[in-house]
């Protein structure tokens, strides 16, 4: 298999956060480093691609690369709502344990500071079972953007939030036309 | 025990149980169900936004659009 990447020096969407809010970033960083985050999203499709069939390969290439590209925007929020806070203002957000550890620095956990760990994915070989674990986590992403919306005020990252939601929905889509293909895979008609 | 009803949109609403002893008053639940749910393949021919649209939505597809927050959840506001 060869897979080559090309990195575009921009956002996948756009991110302006208006509202100096350090307390959002400990909720955003569930998308960070958490178990249904954009880090284990892409992790989990880009290792199943080497057992699955050929046909669906390509799309888990599609949707992994996407979630770094997630990765990258959750990235920006949370940077633009923590570089200039002072210590007083993290630990106020709840952020002092954070900040002990990692300063002004990113690192992969979730809101509630658990260290990101690959048993949040998996890659069983089984090509319907991933699938359909695949098809779970696009939900589950979907519901914690959410309760991260219903936690906020600020009309611009909401706008942000909004988008990657939506992306969570055409995952799931996109997954579950995989099944169906997969469903058929003996007996497709092949039409070019 | 609780029923869940069908709402037109995305939104459906259930109750749950709510003694008189709870120390809450009652709230009414909601779960989204997006489209990708109920028409999981895509067919052809479907109408399409205008392209940057589609950019800012997140999707080439009005029937795959899902809005949140909804504006009101099953007619109701929270």
């Amino acid at each position: 298999m060869k897979a080559i990447w090309i990195y575009e020096k921009k956002l996948q969407y756009p991110v302006r956060v208006s509202k100096c809010d350090p307390r959002l970033a400990k909720m955003l960083i569930e998308q960070y480093g958490g178990a249904d985050g954009e880090l284990s999203a892409a992790l989990r499709y880009l290792n199943q691609r080497y057992s699955i069939p050929d046909k669906v390969i390509g799309l888990l290439t599609d949707i992994g690369t996407e979630e770094f590209a997630h990765l990258e925007m959750i990235a920006t929020m949370v940077y633009k709502l923590t570089k200039d806070a002072t210590p007083e203002q993290l630990r106020a957000a709840g952020l002092a344990d954070h900040y002990v550890n990692h300063s002004h620095a990113l690192f992969y956990h979730d809101a509630a500071g658990n260290p990101w760990t690959a048993t949040y994915i998996q890659a069983k070989g089984d090509p319907i079972a991933d699938l359909y674990e695949d098809i779970a986590a696009e939900e589950k992403a979907r519901a914690t953007y959410q309760w991260i919306i219903d936690n906020t005020d600020d009309p611009d990252i909401v706008d942000s939030l909004r988008f990657l939601r939506e992306r969570e929905v055409v995952h799931s889509l996109r997954f579950r036309e995989a099944v169906e293909i997969l469903k058929e895979y003996n007996h497709t008609k092949k039409v070019f | 025990m609780s029923t869940v009803e069908r709402t037109p949109s995305q939104w459906r609403v259930y109750r749950s149980y709510h003694s008189p002893f709870d120390p809450c008053p009652p709230r009414t639940r909601y779960f989204n169900v997006p489209p990708n749910v109920l028409q999981p393949f895509q067919t052809s021919a479907r109408k399409q936004f205008a392209p940057h649209e589609a950019l800012r939505k997140g999707t080439l597809w009005p029937e795959y659009f899902s809005p949140y927050p909804p504006e009101a959840r099953g007619g109701e506001a929270e």
